[in-house]
């Protein structure tokens, strides 16, 4: 019998190892795994590759991993954001090392990763300091950066409703990295709010087939 | 009389009235976020969000706002009824894949030859650059709403740019508190200017020179 349903979130991230490259789902307070982020706080892993829209802000999630030195380096689209300021001291201290990425290039590096596409050629970020170190080649005339593929050892992300499978359905705009950071890990944990029977989920509106998750956890069994 | 520009208010509504019935538009932070608000009655425009999201409707009202529906700047919003949700690849495949009809960006500067500058200040270590540059070069066309000149009074329309590039040759229309003016193949061409201006007082904050429209016309913000 498949059940990926975990008992207790720290279960869920227990295996999670040093110089993990995790791919954290979120965006702008929606769709983040907040509790899968405190596990991972408290479970230790250290000098981490981060990869995530933004470098969280305040005082919870990936912001607090940032400050407490446990990433060593970010893969992100937003680095300036205001409450951001974890992730700016870390990174004028020179303790963690950043990779700026154009959103959807980011979204589609992260795609490519999980469907066994190893790079790829786009126009975002030509003539600009994205260019730097990159293949450019052009394509009809259109010059183009060559864009590597990004794979994960692990993805925390979040989404509204699971069955046992790993079948996931979002909540609004909650969605947004989620269903393509669970493609683009070898071990996808997906943090929920609610857990249904096989069959509830109609086939037709299942987001995130189970085949890319490994592991549920429903939240408040911390 | 000495003429005032346009309110940030007055711009928003001039660059609403370029939005054609049945257009996708994504809006980027600042100025262009309000032109929503000014969508000519009659006029069926659908709203793009980079995070997810076609068919945005009003603000919530206060008390409605849902933390698992927010727009690029992590605002509350709501969805209309017609609205669609979608992953983030998708929702970039919308803009990089040439879907999206028109993006309005700010901007700290635009050249002669419509190259955008509006995600890092110059000589900054960090900028946050999101979504635009994938909007800049993907969208069918990109307008630009931004004050005619920096708070110190230096060009923002330039020459040559000297803040980070976001893309080259993407801006199409540039909409200003005293312009309004067109990327062309031979320069920029100065259609309209807000009311009392003179084009000599228009090219006079335009480092480039501009060239004058046969049918220039007064700004008007409202049909």
């Amino acid at each position: 019998m498949i059940n990926k349903i975990v008992a207790s979130v720290d279960e869920a991230v227990a295996d999670i190892f040093d110089g993990a490259t995790v791919l954290f789902g979120g965006f702008g307070g929606a769709g983040e795994p907040q509790e899968l982020f405190a596990a991972l706080l408290r479970q230790g892993a250290k000098n981490l590759v981060g990869v995530s829209n933004s470098i969280g802000k305040g005082d919870k999630g990936l912001a607090v991993l940032i400050g407490e030195g446990r990433i060593g380096k970010m893969i992100c689209s937003f680095p300036l954001i205001k409450g951001g300021e974890a992730f700016q001291q870390q990174y004028r201290a020179g303790r963690i090392a950043l990779e700026t990425t154009p959103q959807g290039t980011l979204a589609e590096r992260i795609r490519a990763g999980g469907s066994g596409i190893a790079a790829f050629y786009t126009p975002t970020g030509v003539g600009t300091e994205m260019a730097e170190g990159k293949e450019l080649r052009e394509f009809d005339g259109v010059p183009c950066l060559l864009e590597k593929a990004i794979k994960g050892d692990f993805a925390l992300i979040r989404a509204r409703c699971a069955d046992r499978w790993g079948n996931l359905v979002y909540a609004k705009t909650g969605r947004n990295f989620n269903p393509i950071m669970a493609m683009a890990a070898k071990v996808t944990i997906a943090e929920v709010d609610e857990i249904v029977e096989l069959g509830e989920l109609d086939p037709e509106t299942i987001v995130t087939p189970g085949i890319f998750v490994q592991r549920v956890i429903k939240r408040g069994r911390a | 009389m000495i003429p005032t520009p346009l309110t940030k208010e007055q711009l928003a509504r001039r660059v609403a009235l370029d939005l054609r019935d049945g257009q996708y538009v994504n809006l980027g932070f600042g100025i262009p976020t309000e032109v929503s608000n000014y969508v000519p009655p009659g006029r069926e425009v659908v709203f793009h969000i980079e995070n997810g999201a076609l068919g945005l409707g009003p603000a919530p009202a206060p008390g409605q706002e849902d933390p698992e529906l927010v727009n690029a700047g992590e605002q509350p919003v709501t969805l209309l009824p017609g609205a669609s949700l979608f992953h983030h690849a998708d929702s970039f495949a919308m803009t990089r894949g040439h879907h999206v009809d028109i993006a309005v960006l700010g901007a700290m500067q635009v050249s002669e030859r419509g190259d955008l500058a509006n995600w890092k200040v110059k000589g900054a270590d960090l900028g946050g650059i999101g979504g635009a540059m994938d909007i800049a070069l993907g969208v069918k066309r990109l307008f630009v709403a931004m004050l005619h000149t920096t708070n110190r009074g230096e060009y923002k329309i330039v020459k040559q740019l000297d803040y980070p590039v976001t893309g080259l040759a993407c801006v199409k229309r540039i909409f200003t508190d005293m312009a309004v003016i067109d990327v062309t193949p031979d320069g920029l061409l100065l259609r309209e200017v807000a009311p009392g201006f003179s084009v000599e007082a228009v090219q006079q904050v335009t480092e480039p020179r501009l060239t004058v429209a046969p049918d220039i016309q007064t700004i008007r913000w409202t049909l």
